[in-house]
């Protein structure tokens, strides 16, 4: 039947659409170092900040490196191609900016030895393979603090992308940043499961504002959530990037990712020669995390929130320090201590205010 | 608690679909498979998004984004119906290029913000509780959309012009030794699908999420196309499954935000697991199916024949 025949096509066609990625590449010069995104640099989040990084790099360095980019990459094993593809044609370093390249760049990188690669929000290394992340947590918990003392309905709408430790890492600490001030929030999780679709994203903050939720904060990459808290006249935070200009009413603050430092570094140690396999975890103290200003709120609150990162940047505050208890009530961290790196790492509970259970 | 909130946001969310689906179904009915709806959607979103910011007009976006998608469908007729390029492979290679032209076009106007379409207000009127705030409250394209559906279900059936579209779609072999101007038919019934796409593109840009994202459709022009066929040819099914569609996708995200204890994995499936099994039961009759599926679809007409 014609028909069949037609939807094989189909079928096929459209897995090729995931490779339609663009290849560009930039100025010339000597050192070739390249990028794989998993969204459109024009996302006006993640893959929008890894970009400004890409540009830091050129800009800090001139005409001795050239950078390539490829964006919207699907993560699991496209990618594997695309990583080959840039290592086989002279970069020296390789910047993988998505957790799910994890397996691909290892991969690659097995078969390029000389090829060094960092690899974003990943927990495996490699002589050749670097991992790098920020701790989005610290400012999520400034972020808890704030709603704590901006909400009126006690209730945070929190659109959530997929069910990974680093997600709930972020639900937890706003809650504990929250419950800091007012022990009387709590947080709706809606999950949309993508990163990146602006309708469903906006559909999601959408219902928690119907439910009642008057703080509207975000794990997807699109600023579609906090446009639509600025239309109903909630309040809400940007994700990745200062996102102001969409909501120039809601927007209280934002959690930018501020990768330029680091991939100048990088990029300077591997063309020095001293560049090695290394797991950094940076946070708001080496300014791989910053805060967009604190707008929208009153002053007692932007003080707060100010006296609480400049805590957590000196050391003095650390945002999972007990007691903390789970959703059940029970103490699992002791008052004074301050959760281990495998429970951070692999966090996998809900803290006391969560609403819902976490999906497995 | 707010029931009418919920119906609003379900009706955000169901009209793109709706108005992509009804061209579509248009462009299907003459005989003619257009898988370009997402590239003609995310053109018609960026031209709207872009003339809107430009010119402070949403009327003037509007009509600029129902126009792209119209010239994109052009570009699509004549190479289907003129050069007899294969409409699969033309269908996706429109998408494809719709995606990349719409992000090249789009590289300045990211970041930018708009108001949202205006609503309807007649004051009081507008403000009567349910009726008035879920009929009397939308965006004209949302009256648009209920328009078209309307529209469309009338010509197919109860037109003489309809009846001309169908049987170019049937059997263009026949319809062309009536005498019917086949090419010109399923030209103009192109011309309609991407005029509907355009407009459910402006819909996503200025209304539905007043920004430019790139690939901003999410995909949502493949469910239009899905809607048709398992809307089986039509115009009231169609509707009924771009609503279900709609609805189920907003009510899984309130059932999440109630703490409800189900997989949320399961809950984003179900849209289209709902939707299909429902629009499947309804049209299960083999026959009819058969008897409102246009049977020269994806064939090409070479007149001289």
């Amino acid at each position: 039947m014609k028909l069949k025949k037609s939807f094989g096509f189909i079928v096929m066609a459209v897995a090729m659409l995931g490779l339609s990625s663009t290849l560009s590449s930039v100025s010339h010069a000597e050192t070739k170092v390249g990028f794989v995104y998993v969204g459109p640099i024009g996302d006006h989040g993640w893959t929008y900040q890894h970009d400004r990084a890409r540009l830091a790099v050129e800009k800090a360095l001139g005409n001795k490196v050239k950078t390539t980019f490829v964006e919207s990459v699907k993560e699991g094993p496209d990618s594997e191609r695309v990583i080959r593809q840039l290592a086989s044609s002279g970069h020296e370093l390789i910047f993988t900016t998505s957790f799910g390249f994890m397996n691909p760049t290892l991969k690659a990188a097995k078969k390029f030895g000389n090829v060094k690669f960092e690899h974003a929000t990943g927990y495996k290394q490699a002589k050749n393979v670097g991992t790098y992340s920020a701790r989005f947590y610290e400012g999520r918990y400034i972020a808890g603090v704030i709603a704590g003392k901006v909400s009126k309905t006690n209730k945070i709408g929190y659109v959530a992308s997929f069910p990974i430790p680093e997600v709930v890492r972020g639900i937890n600490a706003f809650m504990l940043g929250a419950r800091s001030v007012n022990p009387k929030m709590s947080i709706s999780v809606v999950w949309v499961n993508s990163w990146y679709d602006p309708g469903k994203e906006g559909d999601a903050a959408k219902a928690l504002i119907d439910q009642g939720a008057d703080i509207i904060t975000q794990h997807t990459d699109s600023p579609a959530p906090l446009q639509v808290a600025e239309n109903r006249g909630v309040k809400g935070f940007g994700q990745a990037s200062d996102m102001i200009k969409f909501a120039p009413k809601a927007q209280l603050s934002a959690i930018v990712n501020n990768w330029g430092a680091y991939y100048v570094e990088r990029t300077k140690a591997m063309m020095n020669g001293s560049w090695k396999s290394q797991d950094v975890w940076y946070g708001l103290k080496e300014g791989m995390v910053e805060m967009a200003p604190y707008t929208n709120m009153p002053s007692n609150a932007a003080a707060l929130a100010k006296k609480t990162e400049e805590a957590i940047r000196s050391g003095d505050l650390h945002p999972f320090t007990g007691p903390i208890k789970d959703q059940s009530g029970k103490l699992v961290v002791e008052a004074g201590k301050i959760a281990d790196a495998g429970m951070l790492l692999g966090m996998n509970f809900y803290v006391e205010g969560v609403q819902g259970s976490l999906p497995k | 608690m707010d029931l009418v909130a919920i119906v609003l946001t379900i009706i955000t969310a169901s009209t793109p679909l709706l108005l992509a689906a009804t061209g579509e179904l248009i462009t299907e009915k003459s005989g003619v498979l257009n898988l370009g709806v997402e590239g003609m959607m995310l053109i018609g979103a960026i031209t709207a998004f872009a003339t809107t910011t430009i010119t402070n007009s949403a009327v003037l976006g509007v009509l600029a984004g129902a126009a792209a998608g119209t010239s994109m469908a052009c570009v699509f007729g004549i190479l289907v119906l003129i050069f007899l390029a294969n409409q699969v492979a033309t269908g996706l290679a429109l998408t494809i290029f719709g995606i990349g032209l719409s992000a090249l076009v789009g590289t300045g106007f990211v970041g930018i913000a708009l108001e949202p379409l205006p609503k309807l207000d007649l004051g009081p009127i507008s403000a009567v509780p349910v009726i008035g705030q879920i009929l009397l409250g939308q965006d004209f394209l949302v009256y648009l959309s209920f328009f078209m559906v309307v529209l469309v279900a009338y010509f197919l059936s109860k037109t003489r012009l309809g009846l001309i579209l169908r049987a170019v779609g049937e059997s263009h072999d026949s319809a062309h030794a009536l005498g019917y101007p086949v090419l010109l038919v399923r030209f103009l019934a192109i011309l309609f699908g991407g005029f509907m796409c355009g407009l459910a593109g402006s819909y996503l840009s200025l209304a539905y999420t007043p920004l430019w994202a790139e690939n901003m459709t999410a995909g949502r022009g493949w469910i239009a196309v899905a809607l048709v066929v398992f809307g089986t040819w039509r115009a009231g099914r169609v509707a009924l499954g771009a609503y279900l569609f709609g609805a189920i996708t907003i009510l899984q995200l309130h059932v999440q935000g109630w703490g409800l204890e189900i997989a949320s994995q399961f809950m984003s499936m179900l849209p289209y697991l709902a939707t299909i099994v429902v629009l499947v039961i309804i049209s299960r009759d083999g026959a009819k199916i058969r008897l409102n599926a246009p049977q020269s679809i994806g064939k090409a007409f070479t007149p001289s024949r």
